[in-house]
């Protein structure tokens, strides 16, 4: 057995090791379990949009949308349908992702900087719908009157409500699920499939892959990864906004999967800690914040095309 | 009702003229170097507070004149150092970065001339309306309508018969045949980045008359115009003066009858025709894929 696999292996666990004891090396850090289990939430997203860009080579630039109607999802079965956590997160996941899959559907013809045009402009039709249907959505207040629930396994309540640490192992719960789910579907035939259109897609056209349905099928799959996201954010809130489905929510996610590198399957959870962290520290001293933030992306842009994970992956080899 | 829906109209076509402005040029840009300009509203509102701050020392008619290419100028130095490099890569990551580039004109402009609107004053004789009937009917929209429609008509002769325009256009059909050729290909995007900040820049200047300056002015002008672009055609810069004033009249009339649906009318107008038409109404087969 060569060293490669086991080098592989020990990663894995250090990242899973790291993650899962987050709320006891966070504080003496300077941070808190809050912000890792936002940073878990928005890597999941970042992740999810990686999916596809990474993956498959396309970048939708709308995907926020998909988001949003995640934390929506959520929020209005909590409010209004029943009082389960785990039935929220399904909600909204479902509600994402089948919006997502069947426009999709529309989709999957254009390519490139079209691809990226077009998601944009139908990813802000449900931003104004969320923004308008104010009697349903609460307009520009966003939706309120909701939160969490305490997870009832019969013998025992885990309660995730009052409790970040309880919240932050139960996100990381849902994380790991969402993860090994698309790291199992990249492994798999179909995600060796995204790679080889990423690759070449024209070759293979020729090898008689139906490409367009591959891209659907991928998309759907990284609407409903995103989906599953939002509904988590609107958990961690406790409420719902608009701006989560308007299109500088869907940069700032695609700003972490390329910062972080979007040819690595881990590189956007990095983005999103590097983009969250800078964001909570930056936006305390300065009013500025964003155009830190624009810069540091600008300079990834032009320097480090393949992000900070890749740099660093470079520097080892 | 027929003076409301005239005034609707008016308004509509008022901001479809600012629509086309931004969407020819981001249009420009795009089809040549195939470049999703994110920080084109972010050029628009360096444009508007160059002439506010100008304007003290050279008046209204100068600022007019002189702010534009300023903006292009501006517009050049940014294409040469950020974005040339990124030609060679995927399309993708010029888009990332003028993404970026946006939030930074942003925070830039605000850092510098402050969060606060600032009004910027326009000669009076431009600011009476035309007639009692008609009051909507400034001198000041009439004149940005007028400006427009002759810088459009100026862009339109340039690519008809001057050898940049031809070349242009040539380059937005295959690039490489034209580097190919011996012309300068680097060269012909610069100037071509330049003619399509300068349009931006010209925007700016004549919504600051209109609208005042804010940082943020630029940002909801940049949807509309992209989807002036889809649904004219990406690819027919014809196609896109249609669009922009196409949605332009469209929310303009809807705001009469369905107010709350104003803004959204004009993603519906472009879900429909990407379904019905997907190469948009002007569009050639296949530019989009």
């Amino acid at each position: 057995m060569s060293t490669e696999p086991i080098r592989k292996l020990v990663v894995l666990a250090a990242i899973w090791i790291i993650l899962a004891l987050a709320p006891y090396w966070m504080a003496p850090l300077g941070g808190y379990t809050a912000l890792a289990t936002r940073v878990l939430v928005l890597g999941l997203a970042a992740m999810s949009l990686n999916f596809l860009l990474g993956f498959t080579g396309v970048l939708s630039f709308g995907h926020a949308a998909w988001f949003g109607l995640g934390a929506y999802g959520a929020g209005l079965t909590l409010k209004y349908l029943a009082l389960s956590t785990p039935l929220a997160i399904v909600a909204g996941m479902l509600l994402g992702g089948v919006c997502g899959g069947l426009l999709g559907m529309l989709l999957v013809r254009r390519r490139g900087v079209y691809f990226a045009m077009v998601t944009i402009a139908f990813g802000q039709v449900f931003y104004y719908i969320a923004f308008q249907w104010s009697s349903l959505t609460g307009g520009d207040d966003g939706l309120r009157g909701f939160a969490r629930q305490p997870i009832d396994f019969g013998l025992f309540k885990f309660d995730i409500l009052s409790d970040a640490d309880n919240f932050y192992y139960f996100v990381l719960f849902c994380f790991a699920l969402m993860v090994g789910a698309m790291g199992f579907i990249l492994r798999s035939p179909f995600g060796r499939t995204m790679i080889a259109i990423r690759e070449n897609e024209r070759r293979s056209r020729f090898l008689g892959i139906p490409v367009e349905r591959h891209i659907w099928i991928a998309f759907t799959l990284s609407c409903f990864f995103m989906a599953s996201a939002g509904a988590l954010y609107a958990l961690v809130n406790n409420f719902a906004d608009p701006r989560g489905l308007h299109y500088s929510q869907s940069g700032d996610f695609v700003m972490m999967a390329v910062m972080g590198g979007m040819r690595s399957f881990w590189g956007p959870l990095l983005g999103a800690a590097v983009f969250v962290v800078l964001q909570d520290y930056l936006s305390s001293i300065t009013v500025n914040w964003m155009s830190f933030v624009g810069l540091l992306f600008v300079l990834v842009v032009l320097f480090f095309p393949r992000g900070l994970l890749g740099f660093l992956q470079r520097g080892k080899a | 009702m027929t003076l409301l829906l005239l005034f609707n109209i008016t308004n509509g076509l008022i901001v479809g003229a600012f629509y086309v402005l931004m969407a020819l040029g981001l249009s420009l840009i795009l089809n040549l170097s195939n470049v999703i300009n994110f920080a084109h509203g972010g050029f628009l509102v360096i444009g508007g507070y160059i002439a506010y701050t100008i304007t003290p020392y050279v008046g209204f008619w100068g600022a007019l004149l002189l702010a534009p290419p300023l903006t292009a100028i501006i517009g050049l130095i940014v294409e040469r150092i950020l974005i040339r490099p990124l030609y060679g890569r995927d399309p993708l990551y010029s888009l990332l970065l003028t993404f970026g580039l946006a939030f930074m004109i942003e925070d830039g402009t605000r850092f510098i001339w402050g969060p606060q609107g600032k009004p910027v004053s326009i000669p009076p004789f431009l600011s009476q309306p035309l007639s009692n009937e008609l009051f909507f009917i400034t001198g000041y929209r009439l004149f940005m309508v007028v400006v427009a429609m002759i810088v459009v008509g100026l862009l339109f002769v340039l690519l008809r018969y001057t050898r940049l325009g031809v070349r242009i256009r040539a380059g937005t059909l295959d690039l490489e045949t034209v580097a190919a050729l011996g012309i300068n290909v680097q060269m012909l995007r610069s100037l071509n980045f330049a003619v399509g900040i300068f349009l931006a820049g010209l925007s700016g200047v004549l919504a600051a008359g209109q609208l005042g300056l804010e940082p943020t002015m630029g940002t909801g002008l940049l949807m509309p115009s992209f989807i002036a672009i889809i649904v004219g055609g990406i690819g027919s810069l014809p196609g896109t003066l249609v669009g922009g004033l196409l949605i332009g009249v469209a929310s303009g009339v809807t705001a009469v009858f369905f107010p709350a649906a104003s803004e959204a009318v004009i993603y519906v107008m472009m879900a429909v025709i990407l379904l019905t038409r997907p190469r948009g109404l002007f569009g050639e087969e296949g530019m989009m894929s």
